[in-house]
């Protein structure tokens, strides 16, 4: 029963530097509320959902970018999806990120820089955030599994 | 913690009949139904799912157009959760079409924090009932769900 333990607490902690170090927010508690006996594996799956909408975005965003003539309103309109399914399941770095995207983009004349290469950077930043805390969750993930596995459960929210 | 008593949520808001059956009981309550309108799969699961948590049955569409349809083929609603930007035909033109075609469930607006001032105001001013900016939380749905009963 120790090992559970153990592992119970590494989870606990895990989730608690997540949350310190910005890369989660409140809304993920929200999820974590949402997720119970009727649907054990909630969270996993909106996340999965995350994670594939996000990959097609950035893909998208990649495209865009890299098109003769740029169209600044199709990129906006997909870093704004991307900054609303950011928040929704509460990753929040990568929400600020699509944020200061936009601001930056906006900015249509700011002098000696491109915007093409502006949005280039921001898209490296927010594909940057996103594998940081996409590793986390699968972290997060793999430690509840490991948990279950070793007959414990989930500590509660 | 496991997701909110929906009997308490009910009684508190004023839409469980205690004069009905069994005094008290869930299946005496008034079925509350619910629409998701929004082109995030993320969204409509997560809107979704807050609902079924609070007893409300609901359906999820894509985009305007699609939720026009459906009341176009005689659905109705008591909520719609209005998302902002989609595809199609967005929550602007699909609230005022709704309004026209003389639906008066509540209609709530969710949407990302816009800078636009605009077009939040003509979001308001198509026929909204309530907004509140996304994420949504369990909280902000209820206090929607609040005008419910007021409306009620």
């Amino acid at each position: 029963m120790d090992g559970v333990v153990q592992l119970q607490k590494q989870l606990v902690d895990y989730i608690a530097s997540l949350f310190h170090e910005g890369f989660l927010d409140e809304q993920f508690n929200q999820l974590q509320q949402l997720q119970d006996e009727s649907n054990p594996d909630f969270v996993v799956e909106v996340v999965s959902l995350f994670f594939e909408d996000s990959e097609r975005l950035l893909n998208e965003l990649a495209k865009a970018l890299e098109q003769e003539t740029i169209d600044f309103r199709k990129v906006d309109a997909h870093v704004h999806q991307f900054k609303g399914s950011s928040s929704s399941i509460g990753a929040h770095r990568v929400q600020n990120v699509c944020i200061t995207f936009r601001n930056y983009c906006e900015e249509q004349n700011v002098e000696g820089v491109e915007p093409w290469h502006r949005c280039l950077k921001c898209l490296q930043q927010v594909k940057h955030e996103y594998s940081l805390v996409r590793n986390k969750l699968e972290t997060l993930f793999q430690l509840e599994k490991q948990i279950i596995a070793a007959g414990g459960s989930l500590p509660a929210t | 913690m496991s997701s909110t008593n929906t009997e308490n949520w009910m009684k508190d808001i004023g839409v469980l009949d205690l004069t009905g059956v069994g005094g008290g009981s869930t299946s005496a309550a008034k079925k509350i139904t619910a629409l998701v309108v929004d082109d995030d799969s993320v969204n409509q699961t997560i809107h979704s799912k807050m609902l079924e948590n609070l007893g409300i049955q609901n359906q999820v569409v894509r985009n305007g157009k699609e939720a026009v349809d459906l009341h176009s083929s005689g659905n109705n609603f008591d909520l719609i959760l209005m998302d902002m930007d989609m595809p199609v035909m967005n929550g602007i033109e699909a609230t005022r079409k709704l309004r026209e075609m003389g639906v008066r469930s509540i209609i709530a607006g969710v949407s990302t924090c816009t800078r636009d001032e605009r077009e939040q105001k003509e979001f308001m001013e198509s026929g909204l009932d309530d907004f509140q900016e996304k994420p949504l939380t369990t909280p902000k749905l209820v206090s929607i769900l609040h005008k419910l009963n007021k409306k009620c």
